[in-house]
């Protein structure tokens, strides 16, 4: 039988859940903070920080494996792959940029809000690579799920579950990770003078084309200049990645280039590529100002410029990545332009959140989709299952959840 | 034969009444009731356990589904969802007193989005059907079990299915965007849709593999991809299993990512050549088939450089593919494999484990001294990309004593599994077959809390009922429910 034991800092974050449940006092829940300008604010007397519990626990490159604990930030993560020569799959974003907030971020903190950068469109989100999580439960209560192998469907997968669950149904103490080696190369065509329409249409192209696009974004006049390397082309550009070892990165390149190349198209060998998606991941376009308001939209990608046009008369405006899918906003922070914003979305059945905003804004209104009543019953009642006393970042999805 | 709770008298006794309530709801030949006809739902892939069931309905569309479980849910009658039966777990095994809800007639592909790489397709469509449909447009579904020929995508969520290419396509939860589901009330949901990464808690995730236990999906929502421009095999043979297994590392730590990666043992050697004739070498102890994938240059490139790597293991034999009848040739053997155990014993039980590849010769050295004291030969057949391992375990399913002595050697297998990093299941299910296993695998605290969740979602405990959950747990939990409400 392999039933680990809690470790110390465990039974610490067990004793603080243990007696807030008691006292019904909500906590919030956080690893360096740097993702609490999301969603709505957590009002809660007591802060509950993973930032202690950090440290690679395991990395096996042969396995593909890297477990670490919550509070380990990311970028120690990062170096660790890097030094392997591997990398995190998912490519997540580093928002301290539009959160305003330079502490490094944390692998829970990422985990527990699931954000994936430009490689999702190929090789799945953030939730796709955790393989097994260790989670203190409201109920005070160390539970595991998953393990440390690629494959296992052994009894419901609690890690989904843990994962974007935004430390509302525990607190993440571990996290086993899949991982892969980094490709060799990189190589990026930037399609220069295309319209939001035209731009998503050669996306499409290129992630219907057996290359294996990792990257298809598509960046408005007006915000090129903000992308490292593509200055000087002229009207909206269209970016298409391809990573792999360096002579497919150069044939693949060259076979899309016969496909989709238009006057002015640049193409960006491996290090200028970098800058590019690091810039895109990061949502650098946006630039929103000050007190702007930010959103993510996630639309089938033929659907993204729709979105930005159905926006664009609120004074919302914004970029496109995942070939057209997730749509990047910013705008006035106001309860008449999140209406707009939340409109548009759902006019073309996708989904949103309210990435930024002033908390009195994200207080009052709805920061993702309401549920269908059936669908929020549900949700109730597993936050009930694993938080009964309902003191984990209480608030931070739903009000009054 | 599996210990099954026992059935609920007064459902049992309301037969006739459940019968024609299913009858009011349903066309005239969408329900099954004569005994007769029932047999062929007595069992699925898992064929030592059989139960005919109450009844059979066999509805066409979401709309019927949420009135069979509305129906069912009044009445308090347990519910056996049912694809085409595939499943090697014993996932789709009936009770007595339950009505199995057969989806196969929902089989229909309602919309295929090339623009956006996606298609909706119902339930009840096979998994090659999907990739059918838009073969001809040079795209494909990725997740690719075995039995994709016969298995349905709405079985492939509820196992969380994988396949062959894993390793570079990942699994079934890694290629959905969306379900219809309808919960035991009968409402009908729709989770996610045409897009990534809904917001709020990951339904979609924990609905995927979740086995039938918290709801009934109709419609599914999958990715489809455009095929590389081509694939190509190589077969290499080892002295071995730790060298094949050190091979298997040195690929690895290339950094090369094989689309297809498998492992087979002697055995497994021996009886798939016996079967296919693929010119598989039989003096080898392991051996790896290799897939990559790419333009003509491209796989010659991976190729040339994954037999560099096996160069340097010795081994017996190498053979890169030159051809795409090659590589058909090549796989011929691997893909016939559960015929040819088939044909060499009267029964198998084909086991699904995961471990850390890198204790697999550990792993299979166990497994061969388990084999020699059980007096039952086994074949092993390994996804060495991602640690997944098909042991087959001959017995004589007419010997009482031979199937529990499989049995018995199968629970010794995953029990290595867990104890060497692993699990108890990569990609078939627990199903009944697993279910007092779990406790190897989690504290009771662990499976509490699962069983919690499946409350939130089905409080009764009338979907797929004693899978998944050791049995004794499953109706202390139904008592404290009781208790509590």
């Amino acid at each position: 039988m392999i039933h680990p034991a809690a470790t110390e800092a465990e039974e610490a974050i067990a004793g603080t859940i243990r007696a807030a449940a008691a006292a019904k006092e909500p906590l919030l829940i956080e690893g360096h903070g740097t993702k609490s300008g999301m969603l709505r604010p957590v009002q809660a007397a007591r802060t509950l920080s993973t930032e202690g519990l950090s440290g690679i626990t395991l990395y096996a490159p042969k396995e593909l494996v890297l477990q670490a604990r919550a509070g380990t930030p990311l970028r120690d993560i990062e170096t660790a792959l890097a030094e392997g020569g591997q990398h995190l799959i998912a490519e997540p974003p580093d928002l301290s940029g539009l959160l305003g907030n330079d502490k490094p971020q944390t692998l829970g903190g990422v985990v527990a809000s699931n954000l994936s950068g430009s490689r999702r469109i190929a090789w799945g989100a953030m939730r796709d690579h955790v393989l097994g999580i260790r989670a203190v439960t409201g109920r005070a209560e160390v539970i595991r799920s998953g393990g440390r192998v690629l494959k296992n469907v052994t009894g419901l997968d609690l890690c989904k579950l843990l994962t974007g669950s935004h430390g509302t149904l525990g607190v993440i103490t571990e996290i086993t990770l899949k991982v892969l080696p980094a490709p060799p190369a990189t190589g990026t065509l930037a399609l220069p003078g295309l319209d939001a329409e035209a731009g998503v249409r050669a996306l499409s192209a290129a992630l219907g084309s057996p290359f294996s696009v990792t990257g298809a974004a598509w960046v408005p006049p007006g915000r090129v200049g903000r992308v490292p390397g593509l200055d000087g082309l002229p009207g909206g550009v269209a970016l298409v990645r391809i990573e792999e070892i360096p002579t497919s990165v150069e044939y693949r390149l060259g076979r899309l280039w016969e496909q989709l190349a238009v006057a002015g198209t640049r193409l960006l060998d491996t290090d200028p590529s970098r800058a590019v998606w690091k810039a895109v991941r990061d949502a650098a376009p946006l630039a929103p100002g000050q007190d702007d308001a930010v959103w993510r939209v996630s639309v089938r990608p033929s659907a993204g410029p729709s979105v930005l046009a159905a926006v664009a008369p609120a004074g919302v405006t914004g970029f496109l990545d995942w070939g057209g899918g997730l749509v990047w906003l910013t705008g006035p922070a106001d309860a008449a332009t999140h209406a707009a914003v939340e409109a548009a979305a759902s006019a073309q059945r996708g989904t949103w959140m309210l990435l930024r905003a002033p908390d009195t804004l994200r207080g009052a209104v709805r920061v993702v989709p309401d549920e269908p009543p059936a669908l929020a019953r549900i949700t109730r009642a597993v936050k009930a299952s694993l938080d009964p006393a309902g003191i984990l970042n209480p608030g931070r999805i739903y009000a009054g959840l | 034969m599996i210990r099954q709770p026992d059935p609920k008298p007064d459902v049992l006794a309301r037969r006739d009444t459940i019968v024609a309530g299913l009858r009011a709801l349903l066309p005239e030949d969408a329900v099954i009731a004569e005994a007769r006809l029932l047999k062929p739902y007595e069992t699925d892939g898992l064929s030592a356990y059989r139960q005919v069931p109450l009844a059979v309905a066999l509805p066409d569309t979401t709309e019927q589904v949420a009135a069979i479980l509305a129906f069912c849910h009044r009445n308090g009658v347990r519910v056996i969802p049912r694809g085409a039966g595939t499943s090697l777990s014993g996932g789709a095994l009936p009770l007595e007193d339950a009505v199995v809800l057969g989806m196969m007639r929902m089989n229909r592909i309602l919309d295929i989005n090339y623009a956006d790489r996606c298609a909706t397709v119902q339930a009840g469509v096979t998994n090659i059907g999907i990739t059918n449909a838009v073969a001809a447009d040079g795209f494909f579904y990725a997740p690719d079990p075995s039995s994709q020929l016969a298995c349905m995508i709405g079985g492939n969520v509820g196992m969380n299915s994988g396949g062959a290419h894993c390793l570079k396509y990942g699994v079934t939860a890694n290629n959905l965007l969306g379900l219809t589901i309808v919960t035991i009330d009968g409402e009908v949901l729709d989770i996610g849709g045409d897009h990534l990464d809904a917001a709020g808690y990951d339904w979609l995730g924990l609905l995927t593999g979740a086995e039938g236990q918290l709801a009934v999906v109709t419609e599914v929502t999958v990715r489809i991809l455009r095929a590389p421009e081509g694939a190509r095999a190589m077969l290499a043979a080892f002295k071995s299993n730790e060298i094949a297994g050190a091979c298997v590392d040195a690929i690895i730590s290339s950094g090369i990512i094989p689309v297809a990666l498998e492992f087979m043992d002697r055995p497994a050697i021996h009886a798939c050549e016996a079967f296919a004739h693929a010119g598989y070498p039989l003096d080898a102890e392991a051996m790896l088939i290799i897939e990559v994938e790419g333009c003509q240059a491209e796989q010659d490139h991976l190729l040339r450089e994954i037999a560099a790597i096996c160069d340097r293991f010795d081994p017996i034999s190498l053979k890169v593919s030159q051809s795409e009848e090659e590589s058909l040739a090549i796989w011929k053997g691997r893909k016939g494999a559960f015929g040819a155990v088939g044909r060499i014993s009267p029964d198998y039980l084909c086991m699904d484990g995961t471990i850390p590849t890198s204790r697999l010769p550990e792993v299979l050295r166990r497994i061969q001294e388990m084999s020699d004291s059980y007096g039952l030969k086994v074949a092993n057949i390994f996804h060495a990309g991602d640690g997944n391992l098909h042991p087959l375990i001959m017995f004589d399913a007419n010997d009482p004593a031979s199937f529990h002595k499989a049995e018995q050697f199968g629970a010794d297998i995953l029990t290595l599994c867990v104890e060497v990093g692993g699990c108890l299941t990569g990609e078939h299910g627990v199903g009944v077959e697993k279910r007092d296993l779990m406790q190897v695998q989690f504290a009771p605290h662990e499976l509490e809390q699962q069983r919690r969740i499946k409350s939130a979602f089905d409080p009764d405990w009338l979907l797929n009922p004693s899978k998944v959950f050791p049995l004794q747990a499953e109706t202390a939990t139904q008592a404290g429910l009781k208790r509590a409400a």
